[in-house]
């Protein structure tokens, strides 16, 4: 679906009962960040997989990735003190020409470092050196495996990719990852496998780490729970299935106004791969750009400014705030 | 208008239904919250009993609700389906044991 689409369903959505009137209503509109603390990076869209619900729509076929110029330029953000966290995802981060070098630079600043993988890429050449490149750096790794049932996660993913996750697992718990003691943090992220929302992080939780600890002898730290955002191939599945009305529904009625004060866009700060600035990733991925008067890109940085800005809301902000509230740093309560 | 008694949009006035009756409403609720969250039982549990039961009474709104509930919480389609043969079996199981009503009947009245 283009991005015109995307648009178009976004503000049908908006015409009744828009997520701005909620705010409204909780007298929380308009929605202000509150500082910078993570800055998150989507360094490239490019991936080896093609996933059902990405939001990115990552594939082999994606083009372009964050400059060296752009990335230098991040690390000269991620080095202010407000900036507690770094944050790089994609498509495969792995397959950003640079990663290694701008993953050994960001360790230097001292800041927590983290990557989001989607581990089967890990087992292909000449990603697989990843594997030890994370253990030298100490990064933490965030790897997505939607379901701990192999046949929920292939459908999703596609086949055999279930499988491909668990060998990542173990090589990286081989490296120490997902042991409390070592200190190498392995987490994973959950997504929903369908139109449906992500039950208690809680229960999920001990619920992964049973059937993976049982069934493949593998260990993690913790689970993330994410609901998937109408955006993207998700939006264009929901359409497709016939389950976009239901699922906007279901997304309104689970409002929890409790939710908007943690928005994770209130701390955290997008930047695209090509060093333009969003409120977050799925704002990044409609082309929202942030609001008047703020600086758009990354090499016009400034704190003042960017972490009082307001930020730009749309019907899809729902799943943030539907049930426990959704961030990329998984449940918000 | 539609002309259809159950309606999937009707589960949206099911908190509604305390507004006629507001404390045995409010009581209500309470109770079903605390009886179908964890305790010593996990929620998982709990949902599956409660997808078997809705599927048993034919209850479509918590057959939606539990189903959701299931599929959220990770719990595999397989083992949905179990639950429910419970269920079907409990249903011919005891639909089965009140022959021994009619076996009674049948020998006593008989000659
Ligand atoms: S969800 Fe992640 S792994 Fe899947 S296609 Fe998108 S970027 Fe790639
Ligand atoms: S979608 Fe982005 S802008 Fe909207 S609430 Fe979520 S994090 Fe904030």
């Amino acid at each position: 679906m283009d991005l015109r689409q995307q648009h178009e369903l976004l503000y049908r959505m908006d015409k009744t009962d828009s997520f701005m009137d909620r705010l409204k209503g909780s007298a929380a509109y308009p929605l202000r960040a509150q500082s910078i603390e993570i800055l998150q990076l989507n360094v490239t869209r490019r991936c080896n997989l093609c996933c059902r619900h990405c939001h990115v729509e990552g594939s082999p076929e994606q083009t372009g990735e964050l400059s060296r110029e752009n990335m230098e330029a991040c690390l000269r953000v991620a080095a202010i003190p407000e900036i507690t966290t770094l944050d790089i995802t994609g498509g495969a981060p792995e397959m950003h020409p640079r990663l290694e070098w701008f993953l050994k630079e960001a360790a230097g600043i001292g800041k927590r470092l983290l990557v989001r993988s989607n581990g089967a890429i890990l087992l292909e050449d000449p990603y697989r050196r990843y594997l030890d490149i994370y253990a030298e750096t100490g990064v933490e790794v965030v790897l997505s495996l939607p379901h701990p049932l192999r046949e929920r996660t292939d459908r999703m993913r596609g086949t055999g990719i279930f499988e491909r996750i668990i060998t990542a697992m173990k090589e990286l718990n081989k490296r120490g990852y997902g042991n409390s003691e070592t200190g190498r943090i392995l987490n994973l992220v959950h997504n929903p496998v369908g139109a449906f929302l992500p039950g208690s992080q809680q229960a999920l939780e001990s619920e992964y780490r049973s059937r993976l600890r049982q069934d493949y002898g593998v260990e993690f730290n913790s689970l993330y729970c994410l609901t998937n955002c109408p955006v993207g191939r998700y939006l264009d599945f929901l359409k497709r299935s016939g389950n976009l009305p239901d699922y906007i529904n279901l997304l309104k009625q689970s409002f929890n106004p409790e939710a908007v004060q943690n928005l994770m866009c209130r701390t955290t700060l997008s930047v695209g791969v090509d060093g333009r600035l969003f409120d977050c990733d799925f704002n990044q991925v409609l082309d929202l750009s942030l609001s008047d008067g703020t600086p758009a890109h990354i090499r016009d940085f400034n704190y003042e400014k960017l972490s009082r800005r307001e930020i730009v809301v749309r019907s899809h902000c729902f799943a943030c705030t539907a049930g426990s509230g959704s961030s990329c740093q998984g449940a918000l309560e | 208008m539609s002309q259809q008694y159950y309606e999937k949009d009707d589960l949206q006035d099911f908190p509604n239904i305390a507004e006629y009756a507001s404390e045995q409403g409010e009581k209500f609720f309470e109770y079903y919250d605390r009886a179908t969250s964890a305790g010593k039982l996990t929620e998982r549990e709990k949902s599956l009993i409660a997808l078997t039961v809705a599927t048993v009474r034919h209850c479509p709104y918590c057959i939606d609700a539990y189903t959701n509930k299931c599929l959220s919480l990770g719990v595999g389609h397989d083992e949905m389906m179990e639950a429910i043969h419970v269920g079907a079996a409990m249903v011919a199981g005891d639909t089965l044991v009140h022959a021994t009503q009619m076996r009674k009947i049948v020998k006593k009245k008989e000659m």
